[in-house]
C-alpha cells in the first residue's frame, strides 16, 4: 500500500496513470465508433448488435466498471496534475510563443473537461434514456433512438462538436499515453506520430459520420 | 542596427517587478545577444542607472549558465544554441524584442534576468551520480560499452543544465533535465548499480521542488540548446516504473 501511495504520489505515478486508463479509453472509442457503423447497414444489424451487448450480462457491466473506473482515474489525475502544473509558473510570461505544441496538446484539458460533459450527457442519452430530446426512447431500438435524435440540428451539432474534441484529444493522448507508460522505442522524431493521427482520424470520421448521415437523410 | 528593448526589471527577490523600455542603438549585426546587452548596460551605467542583471559565463554555449526568453522563446530564435551564441543578425533593424527570466516556481528571481536554479541542482544531488569506483583511463577502457548505449548516453549527457526546458514547458516541468541525466548515467555499465534508485529518488526531488509535469507537448526539446530529446522522458518513466512496481535492486 504504501509503494502504491509512492506511486500514485509522484506526478510521473499519475502520467502512468493517466496513460493506462486513457490507452483503455482509446481501445474503447475504437470498438465503438466500429460498432456504430452497422447503423449504415440497417436498422436490423444495429439492433441486433446492441441485443447482444446487452445479452452478455455481467461480461457488459464488468466492462462498463473497468471504464467507468478509468474514467474516474483519468479524470482525478488530469486534475491533480493541472492544478500542480498551474501552481509551477505563478507568473506567465509576458511573451511567450509555442514552437512545436500542436492545437491537439494545446487543449488536451478544456477539451477532456468537454468531452467529460459529452459523456455523461451521451450516457443519459442513448443508455439510459433519462434525457430525451426527441421526446421517445426505446431500450430496444437503438436505431430510432439515433434517427429521431439526430434529426434534432443541435443534438447533431453537439455530437459532432464533442466528435472534433474527441478526435484532438485522441491524436495527442493516443501516443502520449504510450511514452508516459515509458513502453514507446526512440525515435529521431518524437513529435512524428502517424499511427495516433490514424487512430484519431478513423475514430472521428466513423463518429462524425452517424449524425451526419441522419442529417442529411442517407439514414432514415 | 537600433532595437526596442522591453525588459523585465526587478530589484530584489521579493521587489515587485515590470516590463522596461530600451532603446539599443548602433549595435552591430556581428555582437552576441550578451554582447548586445552589454553595450546597453555600459550606457546605463554611464547615465548613472543601474545595469541589467543577467546570467552569463562561458559565452561559448557550453556552461549553462546564460538563459534568457527571447520574444517569447527560451535562447531565443537559434534553434541548438544557448543565448551567448545568438548573434545580433538574427534580429532585423527596428525590431522590438522582449527579454523575460525564466518563469517557474522553482526557479525564483535573484534580480532582473537572474533566476535561482539551484532545483536543478538538488535533482542532481538527489541520485545524479554513480557511487562505483571508475579507477582511472585504462580501467574504463577495459569496461566494454556497446557502441549504441554510448551515442544515446553522450547525447543525454550533453546537458548543461541551462533550464530551457523547464523554461519552454507550458507546465514549466523539469522532465527533460531529469530524464536527461537519468538516460546518461542509466544507459552505461557504472550507472546500473543506483539505475532504479536514481530514477525514483531524481522524480521524487522534482515534485518536492514544486516543478510541473509533463504533457509531451515537446517544447522543452525544441528549446534545448544541446537538443537532448524526449525520448529520454521515456526511458525516465520506464525506469521509474520499474524502481516503484518491482523493486529498486538492478
Amino acid at each position: 500500500m504504501g509503494s502504491l501511495r509512492g506511486f500514485y504520489g509522484s506526478m510521473v505515478g499519475k502520467k502512468v496513470v493517466m496513460g493506462v486508463t486513457g490507452l483503455i479509453g482509446v481501445g474503447f472509442v475504437i470498438l465503438h465508433s466500429l460498432g456504430n457503423l452497422l447503423v449504415f447497414r440497417g436498422p436490423a444489424a444495429i439492433n441486433s448488435y446492441s441485443h447482444f451487448l446487452k445479452s452478455t450480462g455481467e461480461l457488459l457491466w464488468a466492462l462498463r466498471i473497468v471504464l467507468i473506473v478509468a474514467v474516474i482515474l483519468h479524470v482525478i489525475a488530469a486534475v491533480q496534475l493541472t492544478q500542480q502544473s498551474r501552481a509551477a509558473r505563478p507568473i506567465a510570461y509576458t511573451k511567450q510563443e509555442r514552437q512545436v505544441a500542436t492545437v491537439a496538446s494545446r487543449t488536451m484539458r478544456w477539451g477532456g473537461a468537454l468531452l467529460l460533459v459529452f459523456i455523461v450527457l451521451h450516457i443519459l442519452h442513448f443508455t439510459t434514456g433519462t434525457i430525451k430530446p426527441a421526446g421517445v426512447f426505446s431500450p430496444d431500438d437503438v436505431y430510432a433512438n439515433m434517427v429521431t435524435s439526430f434529426r434534432i440540428w443541435w443534438v447533431a451539432l453537439f455530437y459532432v462538436v464533442a466528435m472534433l474534441a474527441l478526435g484532438l484529444h485522441l491524436f495527442h493522448g493516443a501516443w502520449s499515453s504510450v511514452r508516459s507508460i515509458g513502453v514507446s522505442p526512440p525515435s529521431p522524431q518524437p513529435l512524428h506520430h502517424r499511427i495516433s493521427l490514424a487512430i484519431a482520424l478513423l475514430v472521428w470520421a466513423a463518429f462524425t459520420a452517424v449524425p451526419l448521415a441522419v442529417v442529411a437523410g442517407i439514414v432514415r | 542596427m537600433n532595437l526596442t528593448l522591453h525588459v523585465w526589471r526587478q530589484a530584489g527577490p521579493k521587489a515587485p517587478g515590470k516590463m522596461v523600455v530600451y532603446q539599443a542603438t548602433d549595435i552591430s549585426p556581428d555582437m552576441s545577444f550578451l554582447e548586445m546587452l552589454d553595450v546597453v548596460n555600459e550606457r546605463l551605467t554611464e547615465r548613472g542607472e543601474v545595469p541589467i542583471a543577467f546570467d552569463h559565463d562561458c559565452r561559448e554555449g557550453i556552461c549553462g549558465m546564460c538563459s534568457l526568453m527571447i520574444n517569447g522563446v527560451a535562447h531565443g530564435p537559434m534553434k541548438g544554441t544557448a543565448t551567448c551564441q545568438l548573434h545580433m543578425r538574427s534580429f532585423k533593424d527596428g525590431d522590438t524584442v522582449y527579454i523575460e527570466p525564466w518563469r517557474a516556481r522553482a526557479f525564483p528571481v535573484i534580480k532582473d534576468l537572474t533566476v535561482d536554479r539551484s532545483a536543478l541542482d538538488r535533482i542532481i544531488q538527489a541520485g545524479g551520480f554513480i557511487t562505483a569506483p571508475t579507477g582511472g583511463a585504462q580501467d574504463a577502457n577495459t569496461i566494454l560499452v556497446p557502441k549504441e548505449s554510448v551515442e544515446s548516453a553522450m547525447d543525454a549527457a550533453a546537458c548543461i543544465g541551462c533550464g530551457a526546458c523547464v523554461a519552454a514547458c507550458p507546465n514549466a516541468s523539469a522532465s527533460l533535465f531529469t530524464a536527461a541525466k537519468v538516460t546518461h548515467l542509466g544507459l552505461l555499465p557504472q550507472g546500473q548499480p543506483e539505475r532504479y534508485r536514481r530514477a525514483l529518488e531524481m522524480v521524487d526531488q522534482m515534485d518536492l521542488e514544486n516543478f510541473g509535469s509533463c504533457t509531451l507537448h515537446g517544447e522543452c526539446q525544441e528549446a534545448c540548446p544541446k537538443e537532448i530529446s524526449m525520448d529520454t522522458i521515456t526511458r525516465m518513466n520506464r525506469d521509474f516504473i520499474r524502481g516503484r512496481l518491482i523493486g529498486t535492486r538492478a
